[in-house]
């Protein structure tokens, strides 16, 4: 069975979803991630979507599920890349994706993935990230 | 020998194709159809030409029933018709008179032609004026539709070049609303918007409201789709321009917006600069001594 | 009246709810739906789909081209033979969910499209017609 391939990423792990997931591919995926941000110390989990067309509750509670889990593991989840139409259709449908971070791109989402990192090891007042 | 009696009237139109055809069309360009140069005669010929013909293998299937499987071809040709008639604009009136002039020439035909009796010919005209008359209710069903198709298109341009999505400097963008916010409305901003932030990469959208007259709970829906697509595509957003009397409206009708508001789409500017960590500084220029 | 016959797609597993997905795109399309309501009517088939997957017991959908002269767009109808839905307010709402579910299928889907109708008997099966157009 494929499973979806996770780099490291400096301080981060990236995840490149490009394929139409189904329900073993997404748990594979979250078990996956799981051992990787344990094993790495990873501050933060990157997800492309750029690749994606569309995005239905099933992705959409795929991604909550990362980002709750990696919450725990002191990781921080960031979406990258979501389509505009993709964008206008979530928020018709309903889907908020509350507890999930997005950015515009992996590099955008890596300075939100480090910039909290840093105020969490330095403290608020030591934020100067630019 | 005919088949059925409308066989036989198809057949006449058949002998008399020529006369018809130009009977009808000195009536339409006497109608004006031809002045307004949106069509030229050799055009105008040819889709009369071709209806006629299409017209006529119909009634040789002997039915009036211009709803019936045998009128499909008809009711297509009818269809594109009106469906150009009503994209160049033509008007109602030009649309309709296609089909009822042809009444008067096959009428003519008809009396011309004396192989019919008194009764026959009257059967005729009832039979000829009633699928002509539903075709020509057809065709204006489908001219209607066409022109609705029109009119939401053009208001969706109106749409499009009156939310304009301004960079106020990098990464930070404005969007000045005027006027109403509907839903067909937002559709349009938000694609604006979205599109904007991807192509400059913006990471912080101001939408400024000083130009919509009132914020009701619909409206305040629409807005918050907006902030919220925006920041699925990695931007925030500031809401400014949010008068007194909208303030007031909003708070009596529970209407919350969760985002940033500022009065004015300066303040708002100023909380954006701040934001991305940039300040606009008075640089001190040299002074001539004398 | 539609220009092409319309298409009966099943829905038996993971991979059908895929072609399903392909499939209506194609379609939308061949309607000439722009990208945003192309990816709207999309989404809003994954949606059925999955739920004639997980709730249905398995099902087909029937995709239709929708062309009436001034209307065009795509016409679907899921059905089932599952259980069927005891209380269809209930499931409209939003957020409602007898699975694992977000509880968005249905009343996501009816958000997303211009027509929704919901046919549901206890015990005989579930039919979903939604429709987009231009």
């Amino acid at each position: 069975m494929d499973r979806i391939p996770i780099l490291k990423l400096g301080d981060a792990l990236l995840v490149t979803i490009q394929v139409d997931m189904h329900d073993r591919l997404a748990t594979a995926l979250e078990d996956d991630l799981t051992n990787k941000i344990v094993k790495h110390g990873a501050h933060g989990v990157l997800i492309d979507i750029s690749a994606l067309e569309i995005v239905d509750s099933f992705i959409g509670r795929t991604l909550d599920n990362i980002a709750a889990v990696s919450r725990v593991l002191d990781a921080e989840t960031v979406v990258v890349g979501m389509r505009p139409a993709v964008a206008i259709t979530l928020v018709e449908l309903g889907l908020s994706l509350a507890g999930v971070k997005t950015a515009l791109n992996v590099e955008r989402g890596m300075a939100l993935i480090q910039r909290r990192h840093h105020i969490l090891e330095h403290g608020a007042d030591a934020d100067s990230a630019s | 020998m005919a088949r059925s009696p409308l066989a036989a009237l198809a057949q006449l139109i058949s002998e008399q194709e020529t006369t018809i055809l130009n009977d009808w069309l000195q009536l339409l360009t006497a109608a004006g159809s031809l002045e307004s140069g949106r069509i030229r005669e050799a055009e105008l010929r040819t889709q009369c030409s071709t209806f006629l013909k299409l017209f006529r293998v119909a009634l040789t299937d002997g039915d009036t029933d211009t709803n019936s499987a045998v009128y499909s071809g008809v009711r297509d040709n009818l269809g594109e018709i009106s469906r150009s008639r009503a994209t160049q604009g033509f008007s109602p009136r030009e649309t309709a008179s296609f089909i009822f002039s042809l009444k008067e020439p096959v009428f003519s035909a008809l009396n011309r032609s004396g192989k019919f009796g008194a009764a026959e010919v009257a059967q005729f005209i009832r039979q000829l004026t009633l699928a002509l008359d539903d075709l020509g209710l057809y065709t204006m069903e489908v001219y209607q539709k066409s022109r609705e198709q029109v009119i939401i298109r053009q208001q969706r341009e109106i749409s499009e070049l009156s939310t304009p999505v301004v960079k106020l400097w990098d990464g930070i963008l404005a969007l000045p609303l005027i006027g109403t916010l509907d839903s067909e409305r937002t559709q349009v901003v938000m694609e604006n918007l979205l599109q904007t932030i991807v192509d400059q990469a913006a990471e912080i959208a101001i939408i400024d409201i000083t130009g919509v007259p009132t914020v009701d709970t619909l409206t305040a829906q629409h807005l918050l789709k907006t902030v919220a697509a925006a920041r699925l595509m990695g931007a925030d957003c500031i809401v400014s321009g949010i008068r007194p009397q909208i303030a007031q409206t909003m708070v009596h009708l529970g209407v919350e917006l969760n985002v940033i508001s500022k009065a004015t789409l300066a303040d708002a500017f100023a909380v954006a600069l701040k934001r991305m960590n940039k300040a606009v500084v008075t640089v001190k220029t040299a002074t001539l001594s004398s | 009246m539609p220009t092409a016959p319309p298409e009966t797609l099943p829905i038996r597993t993971s991979d059908d709810v895929v072609m399903v997905r392909q499939q209506v795109r194609a379609r939308a399309v061949q309607a000439g739906l722009g990208l945003v309501d192309q990816t709207k009517v999309v989404t809003a088939a994954s949606e059925l789909a999955r739920n004639t997957l997980d709730y249905g017991g398995g099902g087909a959908v029937t995709l239709t081209l929708i062309d009436d002269g001034a209307k065009r767009g795509v016409r679907l109808v899921f059905e089932d033979h599952g259980p069927g839905i005891p209380d269809l307010q209930l499931a409209l709402k939003d957020g409602y969910t007898t699975g694992n579910g977000l509880g968005l299928g249905l009343s996501g889907a009816k958000r997303l499209s211009n027509e929704f109708f919901v046919e549901s008997t206890v015990g005989v099966g579930t039919r979903v017609t939604i429709a987009r157009w231009k």
